[in-house]
């Protein structure tokens, strides 16, 4: 028995020294990436000069704001993200409801319909989705990279469940005492439902806070980018100079006030990611 | 219950009383509009589209039946493109999984210093990934990269790791497997959280070892968790996208194109909206196998917590 505790408490030693040496690997481009920001542009990086170099500077920031709109793709972004977000809760908040406290007919077919929404992934149509904006005139707007968004069937059977759970005499009272619809929506349905908006909200923000491929396709100049697009614009004008100090000062400006809000808010965070495994 | 009477709602109220029977539908509308323009037709769009030739060699479309299946798969860069996805799901899938559930079971423990291991592996899926790909572009740089000054303390000369056929491939695996373990972590310590003190104090009275334990208990009750992170890494793996754009273009010589990437290419490089709408095709399948299979996961997941 002792020996066992021995051998298992060694084993543990053991494996908290490895998981340390893999932490710091796991950190290490982060912190690389930051150092690097402040490397001054004159000094070449090297294999002996590779951090913050002999004097460092916020230049590259500087130069970085010069070159590229990072204010005005940070707005885009912001933009993008809650006008989907807030269509989005008006939306599944509506279909829920009808989900939850009706029955009508086709109601099977339309639920199969909005259930497609799950099965088939936005980023394999990209081709008529393109087309359908280039025909209503939308390309390079805003508008574009949202519209396909508006609608969510994840957030459609997420409020539907949430709705069930409110007892019916609720609604009743509610419209005894006169309320139409959407009163009573208003007031009885949604203030329970609000920690499941919540959820709902946090992997919706951080799906099209870090969507690519879509505004790609769609945008095409400083007015409509996000910063996604921005930062891969920025990239492949820094990377034919090597000017990787540069690169990476562009790279913090996107991802720095990213990695102090998750520090803020760590739990919710990664609440938000354990609901997020279906969008 | 208060009496308001009837007669007293306001001409605002009364604009919102719609028909009961029609009020589901109106509900409903904006869902349904949105999901048949972007979602449903698109669908059938695409299914149609496959079916034409329809490039810049041809003026108006040209029905051709499967031919645009056929010649995709008899050609060698579709077979490149399949080679690499798969290959990459086959790998970063399983490691990132594996390394998930080893790296849950040693911090699902209090210890000093735990929030910053924690932290440390979760940081890379608060990423966007462009800014993931940047980083790991920076770091494979041929010279004074950091993994090729790492290396170099082992006598291993420095690689154009994206710039070789041979390495680029897997300097992409590397920066997926880094970029999700840390997502898997936490649905790992969420299901550790979940699991029954009862069966582990039996297991210890019974002279089990935590090795033991782990080995016959805690991985098979953790069953779901695996079942459903496993698809969404699979799932993740046939669209990665963003980190080929940024960081090899497909190159060198097609080796780390990958499906989502190629879809793109054809239609915005090739202009072959034929072929890109069968890819479209190709790729829905795929998904769709596994979408299924995280539907039936989740609801599992659902029923087990």
């Amino acid at each position: 028995m002792n020996n066992r505790r021995f051998a298992s408490r060694s084993l543990n030693t053991l494996g908290l020294v490895l998981l340390g040496v893999v932490a710091i690997g796991w950190a290490i481009p982060i912190i690389w990436t930051f150092a690097v920001s402040f490397h001054p542009p004159e000094e070449s990086l090297s294999a002996s000069n590779l951090w913050f170099g002999t004097q460092p500077t916020l230049a590259n920031y500087a130069t970085a704001f010069k070159i590229a709109p990072f204010a005005q793709y940070y707005i885009n972004t912001i933009v993008i993200v809650f006008g989907i977000l807030i269509v989005q809760l008006v939306t599944i908040s509506l279909a829920g409801y009808a989900f939850a406290r009706f029955q009508f007919r086709g109601q099977n077919i339309l639920f199969f319909l909005i259930l497609l929404q799950l099965m088939v992934p936005s980023s394999a149509l990209i081709v008529p989705n393109y087309s359908t904006i280039r025909q209503l005139h939308l390309f390079d707007t805003l508008l574009a990279v949202m519209l396909p968004f508006f609608g969510s069937a994840f957030g459609t059977f997420l409020m539907r469940q949430t709705f069930k759970t409110i007892p019916r005499d609720l609604d009743d009272a509610s419209k005894m005492d006169g309320a139409n619809w959407l009163q009573t929506l208003w007031h009885v349905y949604i203030p329970p439902a609000r920690p499941a908006m919540i959820a709902f909200a946090l992997s919706s923000i951080s799906f099209h806070w870090n969507d690519f491929l879509w505004p790609l396709v769609v945008t095409n100049s400083e007015s409509s980018r996000p910063l996604t697009v921005g930062l891969a614009v920025f990239t492949q004008l820094g990377e034919q100079g090597a000017q990787w100090s540069l690169v990476t000062a562009g790279t913090v400006i996107v991802v720095g006030p990213l990695l102090l809000l998750f520090l803020i808010f760590q739990r919710q965070f990664i609440e938000s990611f354990l609901h997020s495994g279906l969008k | 219950m208060t009496l308001h009477s009837r007669t007293t709602t306001t001409k605002k109220e009364r604009r919102f009383r719609i028909g009961t029977a029609a009020l589901p539908y109106v509900l409903l509308f904006p869902t349904v509009l949105f999901v048949t323009v972007f979602t449903l037709l698109p669908s059938l769009r695409v299914l149609y589209d496959s079916l034409f030739i329809q490039n810049q060699a041809v003026k108006i479309p040209q029905f051709a039946g499967i031919d645009n299946f056929t010649e995709l798969f008899s050609s060698a860069s579709f077979h490149d493109v399949l080679f690499n996805t798969f290959v990459y799901v086959l790998v970063t899938v399983p490691i990132s999984v594996f390394l998930a559930l080893v790296l849950a079971l040693i911090l699902n423990r209090k210890f000093r210093a735990l929030g910053l291991y924690r932290l440390a592996f979760f940081y890379p899926t608060v990423l966007p990934m462009i800014s993931a790909a940047t980083i790991w572009y920076f770091m494979y740089t041929p010279g004074y990269g950091l993994i090729n000054v790492f290396l170099r303390n082992f006598g291993i000369p420095s690689q154009s790791w994206l710039g070789s056929a041979n390495l680029a491939l897997i300097a992409l695996m590397i920066l997926g497997i880094w970029k999700q373990t840390g997502y898997f972590m936490i649905f790992y310590l969420a299901g550790l959280q979940g699991l029954p003190h009862e069966i582990f104090e039996a297991a210890d009275l019974d002279g089990a070892s935590t090795i033991q334990a782990t080995r016959y208990l805690t991985v098979p009750l953790l069953m779901g968790t695996t079942l459903f992170v496993t698809t969404i890494a699979v799932i993740n793996g046939f669209e990665s996208v963003d980190q080929i754009y940024i960081m090899t273009g497909g190159g060198p010589n097609n080796a780390t194109s990958m499906l989502l990437f190629n879809l793109w290419q054809t239609l915005f490089s090739f202009l072959d909206v034929g072929k890109a709408s069968a890819m479209s095709v190709i790729l829905i399948v795929v998904l769709l196998i596994f979408t299924t299979l995280n539907f039936i996961f989740t609801e599992r997941r659902a029923t087990y917590e």
